[in-house]
């Protein structure tokens, strides 16, 4: 064990002092000493996307960075999404284009696909899905995953949009 | 017209069966609020790491945990020693035989459980495992099931030296597990004599991993005071696990609760009882503090429950219009070093005997032996029930290489075999009962849809082309599923029927908690189990609560396995539903002063027939339950079923799949997949689509790339994302959705269970497709997976 150090920087826009030592992963830090349980464990290699988090307006996979590189950054997480009980545009999404199914991956998929919409409001499905590639995800086939960010994407550009889903299209046809 | 829509806007507020409603789990999933295993912390919580070992063969000469065991943070170092006079070294597996808890004397798979570390938190841990020293000598490993057999082979098992009889009967070598055969071999052997035609095929369905994205875990807390035990588990039958820890443990049921919270994704995986789950719960008795361990990845993939490894000879006799005489099949079941499958007890081979398909073959003969290697256990169904992936992919890749041996199309084939819409209920020879199939139209809706004729005269245009760079596949499946096992007189764990159960109370002001022996691991049970409730008994699904997983409020239930939610504890969620509304009749009766038999249920009230002006909505019945009910009868509203499937379900689809091959690089695109899909009655249209993506694409996962495989020693080569194929959105295909909907006449909704038959049906097709891409030059099989490499090597060997 090595001696901890003091790291502040902004979590979700609340200023944030966390004590860890230098070997310590992001994800550790926010996971155990946090209470920010939204990013999730999924490999610890990189591969999965599960701990993705917006630091300094980039995705990162915060199993592969280390905590004490944070000092002074920004930082968001699923958890700094919905605002005043309203929820964030990519989270309607996913809920309205089933998106999601165990809700393992969701965490990290939205706060990649806000990066992907800050730097590109009108993605295509090529882009996004080539966008998306580093958030693996087991249950869903990705295809709804798109529409959602699509449907995202829509109404944040102040386009109207609904579900493909129509709660009742099998009972009335 | 007024009527209509009124009873429009009934129907659209109760959000019954039919209706895509939205998801009940997603707001607190979208906004990081699931709540996993890994994110429950206690107070005074310990996390434990496991100490594996790195061969796959080898004698443990010793292991000494002194220095583990004075680095600062470390509260205890578990080794098989400790677990000796608990009686907990060894554990039973579902398939009854028994597997090492922790290494007791020797390992036999890389990667087994031998030390189990207990620290401050996972650092620490992680620090001291690497202090734990094991002296180990190392054997020969066997990691072929054929070789395994062979007599100067080595022992994999000394603790069954001896053993000529195991759980399933004989044992005819010391690395043999079982042999299993169903069906008549002398029928079936004199029809192969009489055929015209014949073909027999070798295939190897290989080791893979359903690999959720969350691993395997446990959080056990162990009050010394009250003598309470309480897991958290990433399980997919909790009710089972507490049985299991009970049996184990000897501390009585009622002691102990077995919670499983949300779950990231099952498959299959999260089935058994893992090492880690039983050190975890003796290592927070013996500290009395709370304790965790968490799987890596690679954990995961190297050491809980792989899934297939099968290695599969079919047979087919015929006449020379292609009609099937006769199946015959042997299988060389590779289970690793411990036979910890997860399938009904009776049926070592799960539901393999489903693999005359959706085929009208009037012989069959079937026989499988298990055998154990120097590879880690498990033999689960990875989104499937109980090995019908390798029997569908059996019978669906003999009929193609019959279609090519006599030069018949592969569609007209099937047409030309499938049990008729009129011989439903349908025996097959290998003694089960298909409930209800319509197979033909739905072949021919897909071929409609893709314009099949074009598709082969393209491809005929190509092949004819020299200087066409691809080789143009086309791929059919039309399967058919077994699921929701099962009936208690055939299927039981440990020896508890393979019923499900639901328990429902409507509370005073007509909202309702619903609980269920089930689990969902992404499925969406809170959806759609609401949904069934609403429609059968008037409550609104908004005003259902459905809760799942924990052992001390739901009912007993053999968990989420094998397609069995719908089909099993669906049936019990609608049976309680008509027992509460039942109820509510009577009230309504009394309420109204008719008699029950002249009342009418209409959607969410009670109405006396000819006067619908005289009604009692089940608000208002609910209310009353709690204080005006007829005479003699009890207080409240509320019901319980335990549901005993008289059958199996038997859902079907008909698939088409179109591959482009490059001929130089072997890289492969799909350009097109249309499934279609009968699984009865459709509770949720939405959440079906859903689930038959997510099926979809792990099929693509399964053919085009997915393996474990291993090298001489016992190394396993496929341990991390880094080599095992886990798709991502770049290389998944676009889907294509389709139905037919033919009830199961025996579920009480008609409900058939759908989640896996993507799975299952997509990945014959693949390989279909593939191997179509080179039938013209002569190929009828080559083994999965598909990737570029070995694609590449196939189109070398034809000269390509
Ligand atoms: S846990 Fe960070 S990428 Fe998988
Ligand atoms: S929803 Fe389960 S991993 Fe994506």
């Amino acid at each position: 064990m090595s001696k901890k150090t003091i790291v502040s920087f902004k979590l979700n826009g609340t200023a944030t002092d966390v004590m860890v030592e230098p070997r310590e992963l992001l994800i550790h830090t926010l996971r155990e000493k946090l209470s920010i349980t939204g990013p999730h464990i999924g490999c610890e290699t990189s591969h999965c996307g599960t701990c993705t988090v917006d630091l300094d307006g980039i995705s990162v996979k915060s199993c592969t960075v280390l905590t004490v590189q944070c000092e002074g950054a920004e930082m968001l997480t699923i958890e700094g999404f919905a605002k005043g009980g309203v929820l964030h545009p990519l989270q309607e999404a996913f809920t309205q284009e089933h998106g999601l199914q165990c809700g393992y991956c969701t965490p990290g998929m939205i706060t990649r696909a806000y990066r992907l919409l800050q730097e590109n409001p009108s993605p295509t499905e090529e882009e996004i899905r080539f966008w998306m590639a580093g958030n693996l995800c087991r249950c869903t086939g990705y295809q709804n995953i798109v529409k959602a960010i699509q449907y995202a994407a829509a109404k944040m550009r102040g386009e109207s949009v609904t579900s493909s889903h129509p709660l009742m299209a099998e009972i009335s046809a | 017209m007024d009527q209509n829509v009124e009873n429009h806007g009934r129907l659209e507020k109760l959000e019954g069966i039919g209706c895509s409603r939205k998801r009940r789990e997603d707001p607190r999933f979208i906004q990081g609020k699931g709540n996993y295993v890994d994110d429950i912390k206690l107070p005074g919580m310990l996390f434990a790491v496991m100490v594996r070992s790195p061969y796959a063969h080898a004698k443990i000469k010793s292991i000494d945990t002194s220095k583990a065991k004075a680095y600062p943070g470390v509260h205890a170092v578990l080794t098989a020693d400790d677990l000796k006079p608990l009686k907990l070294h060894w554990m039973p597996t579902l398939a009854g035989d028994v597997q090492a808890v922790l290494a007791d004397g020797y390992v036999s798979f890389q990667n087994q459980e031998v030390a189990f570390v207990v620290a401050d938190d996972r650092y620490v841990a992680a620090d001291a495992a690497e202090l734990v020293e094991v002296d180990y000598e190392e054997l020969p490993a066997v990691v072929d099931p054929f070789k395994a057999l062979l007599p100067d082979a080595p022992v994999i098992r000394p603790d069954l030296d001896g053993k000529s009889v195991g759980a399933h009967g004989a044992r005819k070598h010391h690395n043999h597990i079982f042999n299993w055969q169903i069906g008549d071999k002398d029928k079936t052997d004199r029809a192969f004599t009489d055929a015209e035609v014949t073909v027999k095929q070798d295939m190897h369905y290989p080791r893979v991993h359903p690999c959720p994205l969350e691993t395997c875990g446990s959080l056990a807390s162990y009050d010394a005071i009250r003598g309470d035990l309480t897991v958290w588990i990433t399980s997919q039958a909790p009710h089972v696990v507490r049985t299991v820890v009970g049996l184990l443990s000897s501390i009585p049921e009622s002691k102990i609760r077995i919670i499983s919270p949300d779950i990231g994704g099952g498959f299959g995986n999260k089935v058994g009882v893992y090492p880690g789950y039983v050190c975890s719960i003796v290592a927070s008795i013996v500290l009395g503090r709370p304790v965790k361990w968490i799987e890596s990845r690679s954990e995961n993939l190297t050491t809980t429950a792989f899934a297939r490894d099968y290695w599969m000879t079919g047979e087919l006799a015929a006449d020379r219009n292609g009609k099937i005489k006769a199946l015959r099949v042997n299988v060389t079941a590779d289970h690793g070093a411990f036979d910890a499958c997860a399938d009904p007890t009776k049926w070592p081979a799960g539901m393999f005997h489903v693999c005359t398909g959706s085929y009208d073959i009037p012989n069959a003969h079937v026989s499988v032996d298990g055998v154990y290697t120097n590879k880690f256990p498990g033999g689960v169904a990875y989104r499937c029930s109980f090995r019908v992936t390798e029997a569908v992919y059996l019978v669906e890749r003999m009929i193609d290489v019959l279609a090519q041996k006599l030069n018949i199309d592969k569609a007209e084939i099937r047409k030309r075999n499938f049990i008729k819409y009129e011989q439903f209920p349908y025996l097959t020879p290998l003694g089960l009962e298909f409930d209800s199939g319509n197979y033909l139209p739905a072949l021919e809706k897909v071929l409609e849809a893709v314009d099949y004729t074009a598709l082969r005269a393209e491809q005929a245009q190509k092949r004819a082309d020299p200087n066409c760079p691809t080789l143009m596949g086309i791929g059919i499946t039309t399967f058919t599923e077994i699921v929701g096992a099962g009936p208690s007189k055939s299927c039981d764990i440990l020896g508890i029927g393979m019923f499900d159960s639901c328990e429902i109370r409507v509370h005073p002001d007509g909202s309702a908690i619903a609980r269920m022996g089930t689990i969902s691991q992404g499925q969406g049970h809170q959806t759609t189990y609401a949904q069934i409730i609403a429609s059968e008994s008037g409550i609104a699904a908004s005003q259902i609560a459905v809760e799942e997983g924990d052992t001390s409020t739901a009912p007993y239930g053999l968990g989420t396995y094998g397609s069995r939610s719908t089909p099993v504890a669906g049936a019990a969620v609608a049976r309680a539903s008509r027992k509460i509304r039942e109820k509510a009749r009577k009230i309504a009766a009394h309420l109204l002063e008719v008699a029950p038999d002249d009342l009418e249920f209409d959607l969410d009230q009670f109405k006396v027939k000819g006067d619908p002006s005289k009604a009692k909505t089940m608000k208002e019945i609910a209310w009353a339950a709690y204080n005006n009910v007829p005479e003699g009868m009890e207080m409240g509203l509320e019901a319980v079923d335990y549901y005993d499937p008289p059958n199996f379900t038997f859902p079907f689809g008909a698939y088409l799949c179109v591959v482009d091959v490059n001929k130089k690089t072997g890289e492969t695109k799909v350009r097109r997949f249309y499934a279609l899909d009968d699984c009865g009655t459709r509770i949720n249209p939405m959440i079906i689509e859903g689930q038959i993506h997510g099926g979809l694409t792990e099929g693509f996962a399964v053919a085009m790339g997915q393996e474990l495989p291993y090298d001489e020693q016992g190394n396993v080569l496929g341990g991390t994302l880094m080599d095992y194929f886990l798709p991502t959105s770049v290389e998944t295909p676009h889907w294509e959705t389709d139905f037919t909907v033919t009830p199961s006449p025996h579920h009480p909704i008609g409900a058939k269970g759908v989640a896996e038959s993507p799975h299952v049906g997509s990945i014959p097709c693949f390989s279909s497709a593939m191997v179509d891409a080179f039938a013209h030059l002569g190929t009828t099989h080559f083994n999965m997976p598909y990737n570029s490499y070995r694609v590449w090597q196939h189109a070398q060997s034809l000269g390509l």
